[in-house]
């Protein structure tokens, strides 16, 4: 019996060990995949002397339920607007107060009084941008600023164009194509774009991710896709361009929130004033390609991202924007419903 | 332990209870496995199928047949009308298609294979049998992203045609249920030529000798001998192509190009975005339920025959 008593100890000591470890100088990041920038984190753990971990996942619902099932060791997490304040009703985020923090007074006031943290009690932004078509202009000529280049697609993109399988991204797309707004339970509506979508089906190539690579090397011709990942397949193929839909198209943010069951607050709380500082704000646009929403950061980007039309939003497509909200249950039961049909 | 007598004294009895005991003891962390970890998540999963769903993921606690209402019938979203739910049942189809498919062009391809590492001589067989169970050494993701790079239009099968002069256009292969095909193919042959060679190996092939000495055909051999004897290994390997297949998440969503889902990746977006978890569940419960009757149903008719 001695050996296995004694392994028994030496198995506890090693647990109480492991869980003393992680009190000192650690912060754990979770974060959307290829979207930190190492630099980033180097700078901060030279800073304060802080090892980071990151962590990443595909989509906000991954996060959401990595959460909420509890015992991930994570601090920060990185939600878009319309999952915050999910987030927030199922009690899972720190209410931290950025809004008192130092570096708070460069937040750009046009997102600090935001819907889905009024004041921003919880929230910081991390990066902003909105979700359009891609379309190489070899493949089409005509106006790409229009949802029909996947609703209903010019004959040249026929066979040639991707849809992202972002459900609420590419819905919201397709309500305001139809003439709706984002979240709405009309069924009369919903039925045109149900079926509008299933009649633009056959006429599309694939649904799927990864558009920076695909479109770079011509594999797709369009694509429903995301400002800064357009910017970087522009950088390697000159001829793709991104429209902004007339019709209208979702505003996106991500903001860095702090978990509840955090295990290094004030480390999460120290990056959440680390990435208020415009310099270090700047260092997340310049790897991702997408704004932040932090005043004064301009000055210190990469040159081509201060004109990107990507980035920057020409003044006449700046109306058709809207921000997606968050849908209500019965609302995203009619488009769950939606969606499974045309991935059928 | 023996003795002449055949009564029992009281001594044997607490004896034989010991060892009854020490047994069960002995089993216990076998039953332990059984419970916890395999029957236990199972139940779970039953159990989450018969709830409510909450409003952002997982269960709500109160009783509810909406999930498996769901999984065969659709209530119409627009007018309320209850129809068989067209759209799972496509994907329940396309999903038992490829899967057999899978499982037929697996077996045409797996059995010359195992014939002709088991034909080898003794000592070049495990050199042979090491190298189908090489692509086992790379992540299954990456295989298929390498299946990829080979069906892409501008991709090594393309451009190689398209140089020989065989095509003038690129065919249209990725984002098809043929790519779906290629990739679960090559994904699961090793699983198909393992059990086929396990059962080649032990066939005597003085057998196929004495087949050939009373004139059978090379077919007649193929069939009345070598067929029958491999038999086992021939349904071993069809189940363990065609249950994983059936369950395919990552092939049809790289390869598939994600416009035409199969089960796998239905639950998953049930359990995801769809943020309906009792649906997810009881469509997973289903799946589980239809291949155990199908074995069930080919186990009998085994015995049946025999």
């Amino acid at each position: 019996m001695t050996w296995k008593f004694t392994s028994a100890v030496a198995g506890v000591a090693l647990l109480a060990s492991a869980g003393g470890a992680a009190a000192e100088g650690e912060l754990n990041i979770y974060n959307w995949g290829n979207y930190t920038n190492p630099d980033l984190i180097k700078k901060f753990e030279e800073a304060h002397g802080v090892k980071v971990t990151v962590t990443d996942y595909d989509s906000n619902s991954t996060a959401l339920t990595k959460v909420k099932a509890g015992g991930h060791g994570f601090d920060i997490v990185v939600p878009s607007a319309n999952y915050v304040p999910i987030f927030v009703k199922e009690g899972l985020l720190l209410e931290a107060r950025p809004d008192q923090m130092s570096n708070f007074k460069n937040v750009d006031p046009k997102w600090v009084d935001v819907p889905w943290d009024p004041g921003r009690h919880y929230t910081v932004p991390w990066q902003w941008g909105t979700t359009g078509v891609a379309v190489n202009t070899e493949a089409y000529k005509g106006d790409v600023n229009t949802s029909a280049i996947f609703m209903n697609p010019p004959e040249e993109l026929v066979g040639k164009v991707n849809v992202v399988p972002e459900m609420a991204d590419v819905l919201a797309l397709a309500i305001m194509y139809e003439g709706g707004r984002p979240c709405t339970e009309d069924k009369a509506l919903l039925k045109k774009v149900r079926d509008s979508l299933m009649a633009a089906k056959p006429k599309w190539m694939s649904m799927d991710y990864g558009m920076t690579d695909k479109m770079s090397n011509g594999d797709v011709m369009a694509s429903v896709n995301w400002n800064g990942s357009t910017f970087r397949v522009r950088a390697n193929n000159p001829t793709v361009v991104y429209g902004y839909p007339k019709e209208g198209y979702p505003i996106w943010m991500d903001s860095v929130a702090i978990l509840k069951d955090a295990n290094n607050v004030e480390n999460a709380k120290l990056f959440m004033n680390f990435i208020m500082e415009p310099e270090n704000a700047a260092l997340i646009s310049a790897f991702a390609r997408y704004a932040n929403g932090i005043s004064g950061s301009e000055a210190f980007m990469p040159e081509e991202m201060k004109t990107a039309p990507e980035i920057v939003v020409p003044a006449e497509f700046k109306a058709a924007g809207t921000f997606l909200p968050t849908c209500p249950k019965a609302a995203q039961d009619l488009y769950t419903a939606i969606w499974t049909e045309l991935r059928k | 332990m023996v003795r002449p007598t055949s009564a029992l004294s009281s001594g044997e009895i607490t004896a034989r209870r010991t060892i009854v005991r020490r047994y069960w003891l002995l089993c216990l962390p076998a039953l332990v496995l059984l419970v916890f970890a395999a029957s236990g998540p199972l139940l779970i999963v039953l159990a989450y199928s018969f709830l409510e769903p909450a409003e952002y993921s997982g269960v709500v606690w109160s009783l509810s047949g909406e999930g498996w209402f769901k999984v065969i019938l659709n209530r119409d979203i627009f007018d309320d009308t209850i129809s068989l739910a067209d759209a799972h049942m496509t994907i329940f189809w396309r999903s038992a298609k490829l899967s057999v498919l899978t499982t037929l062009l697996t077996l045409a391809i797996g059995f010359p294979t195992a014939y002709f590492i088991a034909t080898r001589p003794k000592t070049h067989r495990q050199y042979w049998l090491f190298l189908i169970t090489i692509p086992f050494w790379t992540n299954l993701l990456i295989r298929t992203y390498a299946i990829m790079e080979v069906i892409r239009n501008e991709g090594i099968l393309n451009s190689s045609l398209m140089s020989l002069g065989l095509i003038g256009a690129p065919l249209q292969i990725l984002y098809t249920d043929t790519a779906v095909l290629i990739g679960m193919v090559y994904v699961y042959l090793p699983l198909m030529v393992l059990p086929l060679y396990a059962a080649m190996e032990r066939l005597d092939f003085r057998l196929v000798e004495a087949g050939y000495d009373l004139y059978a055909t090379r077919f007649q051999v193929l069939r009345r001998v070598i067929v029958p004897l491999v038999k086992p290994g021939i349904i071993a390997g069809s189940i363990l192509v065609f249950i994983p297949s059936l369950g395919a998440y990552v092939t049809p969503r790289v390869l598939g190009g994600g416009k035409n889902m199969m089960i796998g990746n239905l639950i998953e977006l049930q359990f995801g975005e769809g943020r309906n978890w009792p649906l997810g569940a009881a469509l997973s419960i289903g799946l589980l339920v239809t291949v155990m009757a199908a074995l069930v149903f080919y186990v009998r008719n085994e015995q049946a025959e025999r």
